[in-house]
């Protein structure tokens, strides 16, 4: 550090304060620029045929009278599509035993599940490419399918796979301490529930989209993007259609909305740049919303029993818990769909000082859509099975929730530490955090108020819970599996002859306000008013090489990245300044733009002026001195597999139970995601991300038939969170930045979506306890709740 | 999702539309606010060889007062039933409802007489026209047709209405659209059709009399619950064998499975907005 | 055969003449016919709120509506209220509070907002919640959105 302040209390500094989006006031006009607002030249559009069962073997498919229509450019069917693009396999090394078939972008003999691709048209417009679809005959052999994942694994089940004999993708155990011995203690009481975690998912309110173009005369392939990862998918392209990944260009313009659902490989984005390939011309798919509903990744979909035992003082003795988890027909590629599971293994009672776990996770296929990684991977899951089984637990023992928690927190100054399963924790601060959120809650105050309440007939509960978030992934996550996922990401920042910096950034924006952090980031190091910084991300062909913005790592190693890059420019600049100057680069700063005396701040020349010398008249410079007004820097993070975050969270909610209706009343989070770069931007990741587990814990769910159909595929009859129901929520912080970065920021993206489901079962099982009674499933609707309460 | 190919018409007069319904083969469907048409042509499961747009029809607008009637043109919106005078006046179980209809880019599009042709068995306007004991007027080539509401929902999207005839407007009698009404529907969100619904309408509530009950969100059309006005005629809020016969009468009926909710669910729940609503219709 | 009919309106202030393909809905013909990309398609079943556009002054789903449907009509799109400044108190306090992540949601949400409080809404947060019920927002959890819209109407009511 060169000045006497800290670098992040200097005089008008941005890191830590609420800056407003500048990219927000383009957004506010109409001037986004997302993928749908391309219209190229020549362009033509792709609509998809889609199995209308979930296990069918296709017997023939005739395009005939599709291809004959005018307007209409290509038919394609599967094996069309194979004879331009490999397959893929969503597998990892490091993921053992894990297995799945090769996929293509259209299903070649078999269909899996409803609305799997099987032919694709182009056409002049969308509208014709779906007149032409109707056109397309395809016969079906219907096949017995496996739908219900608690019969997948049947003896008699269909397998969807033959050549894998049953439908089994994975399993995990994990087994640390003595389980048993702990559970056969006689001073401990036992409690025990299976929990059920129905499926639902992202919905974007931009559906997935791509235009592709392809330029034959030097074989480059333009990608306009709506995703969060440019470079994993600008390498899947290359690999899959056996295109140099130079000659590939993703570019990721506004994106709206993502939370895990654009991060992966879908067989229709693939057709369409096999298709912009073959016709050597941009092609345009977006996806319906009831696309949407049938191919977007699904989320969840768990059915887990968790045991737990507690001594008398309410330690908890052992946890155990059994996870069987569908993930339809493939595991995605090319993350996996074992990473749920895997999450949910890892982190279940993480928040606890617990010696003795063991879990089995299953990972089942089954012809329903696939599921994958979605926003707060596996962590609702985790935390409200530790949540829901510590109340439990606290009530069987006659213990306070907030008592239990207290007795079984890590404490704040026990760090480091190694859980059960396998997780190094640092710089963490549950105890910290369950206070103040005691506090801004008034805990107490609440309590008494709906004891009196119910004696009125007015049933309210509270619930909390204390949560982890796996945040900052290293190379560990994703590319120890030879995964072309990378760890790392980069940021190039570079001085303009107006005294103006350009960042370039691999890390992505798709609303959190990533470009706004790199500013904020980049002004304060650097030296300059924020309005002096422009950002570029999102653009393969002018970005460093990066991960891109996803599991909560953009503000955290991106971030650490703009700060390593504008640091070094700021050192290379005050070294020129140093020259011209003629005095040592120590005695100098950078202030607003202004080079100044480190002492006095009083200014010795602009940053412009500098420029203006650099740039053109360097005939004013010593020959040997060579500027480099440019810097870049590349961040990993080295020491931890993750950089875990924590936090509590509590809700408030009133039940009627004639209706089985629950009004929301209150929620309350304190977050410690480290350094707060932005306030604002981090609350309302938080509020957004509670919002969505508000959603997966009582609206959201894809409501399939036993024979695979799904049968809500519409935003009429799925229910997202609307505004009428959810409630205000207020969000605190503790700040415990992590020592693996200069900068010191955890990630907050998932958090919400993480712990609210946790605290929000927990306040409609305190709801319930005056009827004796609870409820185990999500979501958590009217029906399930009146069957809960003996009404139905 | 993009509609099929149709052929449009848009006819100004009520008499052109009737000789284009008349003289078109094929199926022609007469679009009003388009607000549940226009969905189900975007995904394809309406597709209409021509679209008949009736938002010309300046004959089919406006409300009235006539001869002991509020009379309602069928091209009107929601958002008109909103901030009409005479609706407040006369017909104010409409005004309770109409919060409950979509939201209100919805409502400044959507028709009652769309609404009502219909006949979505979850919508809130079919059920408040039988509360409301309302006569539904129809036209065709061949003739005016006036069908009372009770007369009107035949099932699923079915309706008494012919292929070539449109409804005109809609007759709710003043005497019958009393100061005495209830309506209470549970939607999982606000605008969203109802997991069950229910309007009430009597002319006296000390003792009730005139009771005239409908649900909806229960079966596959709005229903008239018969059973339940009679069990509850001539009795007080407050009578428990009145209510207790009443529940029984909603056991008789048959009710049908959602995404949202059983039969069996929904019968419960029709029994507990029941109550709600007769408590207050009496306050 | 395609059926195509010309139609004339006024968009954002300006008149023009079409010739469109009945099929279309007025949100493809407003962002593909007249570049205004400004409204977004979301569901295209009307439940979503994204291409939510004033028509003839009250906000309507324009994938609920057909562009032959719009012949004679003022159609006025988030560019529209953006260039007449009619927008500008709620852009700039949508801007203030963050009330928007992703953006897409934005242009319909500022519509229906905009309605509200030309209609003379209250400064009241759930009636508030309550009409923008019919827009969807994946990002912000909507609290922002209320906010922002409570603060311009409690500014103007302090006038």
């Amino acid at each position: 550090m060169t000045g006497p302040l800290s670098i992040f209390d200097r005089p008008n500094a941005y890191i830590g304060k609420s800056v407003p989006r500048p990219d927000a006031a383009r957004l506010l006009v109409g001037r986004g620029q997302f993928v749908d607002d391309q219209q190229l030249p020549r362009m033509v559009h792709a609509a998809f045929v889609r199995s209308p069962h979930a296990h069918a073997r296709i017997v023939s498919i005739d395009g005939a009278q599709a291809a004959t229509m005018q307007g209409v450019v290509a038919v394609y069917d599967g094996s069309d599509m194979a004879d331009h693009c490999e397959p893929w396999v969503g597998t990892l090394t490091h993921m053992q035993g894990l297995r799945s078939p090769p996929q293509y972008p259209l299903a070649l003999d078999v269909v899996r599940w409803q609305g799997e691709p099987v032919a694709m048209v182009v056409a002049t417009s969308r509208a014709l490419a779906e007149d032409a679809c109707g056109l397309i005959d395809v016969d079906y052999e219907l096949l017995p399918e496996a739908c219900n994942v608690e019969a997948a694994l049947d003896r008699d089940a269909a397998v969807i796979h033959p050549e894998f004999g049953n439908n089994l993708a994975w399993e995990r155990i994990v087994d640390s301490g003595d389980v048993d011995a702990a559970f056969a203690r006689n001073d401990v009481t036992i409690v025990e529930r299976t929990f059920r975690f129905n499926r639902h998912t992202g919905v974007t309110l931009e559906p997935r989209s791509s235009v592709v173009d392809f330029n034959p005369a030097d074989e480059t392939m333009t990608y306009w993007y709506a995703g969060q990862a440019p470079h994993m998918m600008q390498a899947i392209l290359s690999k899959h259609l056996g295109l140099a990944e130079e000659n590939i260009r993703l570019i990721a313009n506004d994106v709206g909305g993502s939370f895990g659902i654009k991060i992966h490989t879908y067989g229709d984005d693939i057709a369409t740049a096999v298709a912009a390939r073959i016709l050597a011309r941009p092609v345009k798919f977006i996806a319906d919303r009831n696309e949407s509903f049938l191919t977007d990744i699904h989320a969840r979909d768990h059915r887990i029993h968790g045991r737990m035992a507690v001594a008398r003082d309410g330690e908890i003795a052992a946890l155990e818990i059994d996870d069987l988890t569908g993930i339809g027909p493939y595991s995605m590629y090319p993350r996996t769909s074992a990473i749920e599971c895997n999450q949910v293994l890892n982190l279940t009672g993480a928040p606890y000082a617990i010696q003795n776990y063991r879990a089995r996770g299953q990972v089942v296929f089954q012809n329903k859509n696939l599921m994958s990684q979605y926003r707060a991977v596996g962590h609702p899951v985790a935390m409200a099975v530790a949540e829901g089984l510590l109340e439990d637990a606290a009530l069987a023992i006659g213990l306070g929730s907030v008592d239990i928690r207290k007795r079984n927190l890590i404490r704040d100054d026990a760090y480091p530490v190694t859980s059960a399963a396998g997780m190094k924790f640092d710089d963490l601060s549950h105890c910290r955090t369950l206070d103040k959120l005691l506090d801004i809650m008034g805990h107490d105050v609440l309590r008494e108020e709906h004891a009196k309440l119910r004696s009125s007939g007015i049933h309210r509960g509270i619930g909390i819970a204390s949560i982890v978030e796996v945040t900052n992934p290293s190379p560990l996550f994703y590319g120890v599996g030879g995964a072309s996922i990378a760890a790392q990401d980069g940021a190039t920042v570079r001085l303009d002859a107006a005294g103006a910096i350009h960042v370039s950034a691999s890390i992505t924006e798709q609303g959190q306000g990533t470009n706004t952090i790199i500013a904020q980031i980049a002004a304060d190091m650097f030296g300059v008013e924020i309005d002096r910084v422009k950002v570029t991300t999102g653009d393969t062909a002018h970005v460093p090489y990066g991960g891109g913005t996803w599991a909560s790592r953009g503000a955290g190693i991106g971030g650490e990245a703009v700060l390593q890059a504008a640091t070094a420019l700021r050192g290379q600049v005050l070294e020129v300044a140093g020259t011209i100057l003629q005095c040592a680069p120590d005695r100098l700063d950078i202030l607003s733009g202004s080079i100044v005396d480190v002492k006095t701040a009083a200014q010795r020349m602009t940053l412009r002026e500098l420029g203006r010398i650099v740039y053109f008249r360097g005939n004013e410079l010593p020959p040997d001195v060579k500027p480099e007004l440019i810097a870049t820097r590349h961040y990993r993070v080295t020491d931890f597999p993750f950089v875990f975050t924590n936090g509590a969270m509590a809700a408030e909610v009133e039940l009627d139970p004639e209706t089985g209706f629950v009004k929301l009343l209150g929620f309350w989070v304190v977050e410690d995601c480290g350094r707060v770069i932005n306030p604002q931007l981090v609350d309302e990741q938080i509020r957004g991300g509670v919002v969505q587990g508000i959603g997966g814990a009582f609206y959201e769910e894809c409501i399939y038939s036993s024979n695979g159909q799904l049968l809500n595929a519409s935003m009429a009859d799925y229910l997202v969170p609307m505004a009428a129901e959810m409630p205000d929520i207020v969000v605190a912080h503790v700040e415990t930045p992590t020592k693996t970065s200069v900068l010191g920021a955890k990630g907050a993206g998932e958090a919400g979506t993480g712990g609210a489901p946790a605290a929000l079962l927990n306040a409609v099982n305190d709801a319930l306890r005056a009827f004796d009674t609870s409820i185990s499933e999500m979501p958590m609707t009217p029906e399930r709740l009146l069957k809960a309460l003996g009404v139905v | 999702m993009k509609a099929a190919e149709f052929d449009y018409a848009k006819p100004r007069t009520v008499d052109e539309a009737l000789a284009i319904l008349a003289s078109h083969e094929g199926e022609v469907r007469p679009i009003a606010g388009g607000q549940s048409l226009m969905p189900m042509m975007n995904f394809r499961l309406a597709q209409p060889d021509m679209l008949m747009d009736l938002n010309a029809l300046e004959e089919l607008q406006g409300i009235r007062d006539e001869g002991g009637f509020i009379i309602i043109g069928a091209m009107t919106r929601y958002r008109e039933l909103e901030c009409s005078e005479l609706i407040a006046a006369h017909i104010p179980l409409i005004c309770a409802a109409l919060p409950h209809i979509a939201h209100a880019a919805i409502r400044n599009r959507g028709t009652i007489g769309g609404s009502i042709a219909l006949a979505d068995p979850a919508a809130e306007m079919p059920a408040l026209m039988l509360a409301l004991e309302a006569t539904i007027t129809v036209v065709s080539s061949r003739g005016v047709r006036r069908i009372l509401a009770d007369e009107f929902f035949l099932g699923l999207y079915e309706t008494a209405l012919a292929d070539d005839e449109i409804i005109t407007e809609i007759h709710v009698p003043r005497s019958k659209a009393p100061a005495h009404f209830a309506f209470c529907e549970l939607a999982r969100r606000h605008g969203d059709y109802a997991i069950v619904g229910i309007a009430i309408t009597a002319q006296e509530i000390m003792p009730m009399r005139g009771l005239r009950v409908a649900l909806f969100s229960v079966s596959d059309r709005p229903v008239r619950a018969v059973a339940i006005e009679q069990a509850l005629e001539n009795t007080s809020v407050g009578d428990a064998g009145a209510m207790k016969l009443a529940v029984q009468a909603i056991g008789s009926m048959a009710f049908q499975d959602d995404l949202n909710a059983t039969d069996k669910t929904k019968l419960h729940l029709v029994g507990v907005l029941l109550k709600r609503a007769l408590t207050e219709l009496c306050t | 055969m395609t059926a195509i009919e010309e139609i004339n309106l006024t968009v954002n202030g300006e008149r023009s003449t079409h010739r469109v393909p009945v099929r279309m809905n007025l949100v493809d013909f407003l962002r593909n016919e007249l570049g205004l990309t400004g409204s977004h398609v979301g569901c295209e079943h009307g439940v979503c709120g994204a291409c939510t556009v004033e028509v003839n002054g009250a906000c309507v789903r324009g994938c609920l509506m057909l562009a032959v449907q719009a012949d004679g009509l003022e159609v006025t799109t988030i560019e529209g209220l953006t260039a007449s400044g009619r927008a500008g108190a709620l852009q700039a306090a949508f801007h203030r509070r963050n009330s928007l992540q992703c953006g897409f949601c934005t242009p319909g949400m500022l519509a229906s907002a905009l309605e509200y409080c030309e209609r003379g809404g209250a400064a009241d947060r759930a009636a508030i919640r309550e009409h923008i019920a019919g827009n969807y927002c994946r990002c912000t959890g909507y609290q922002s959105i209320v906010d922002a819209i409570y603060e311009v109407i409690a500014a103007e009511e302090a006038q």
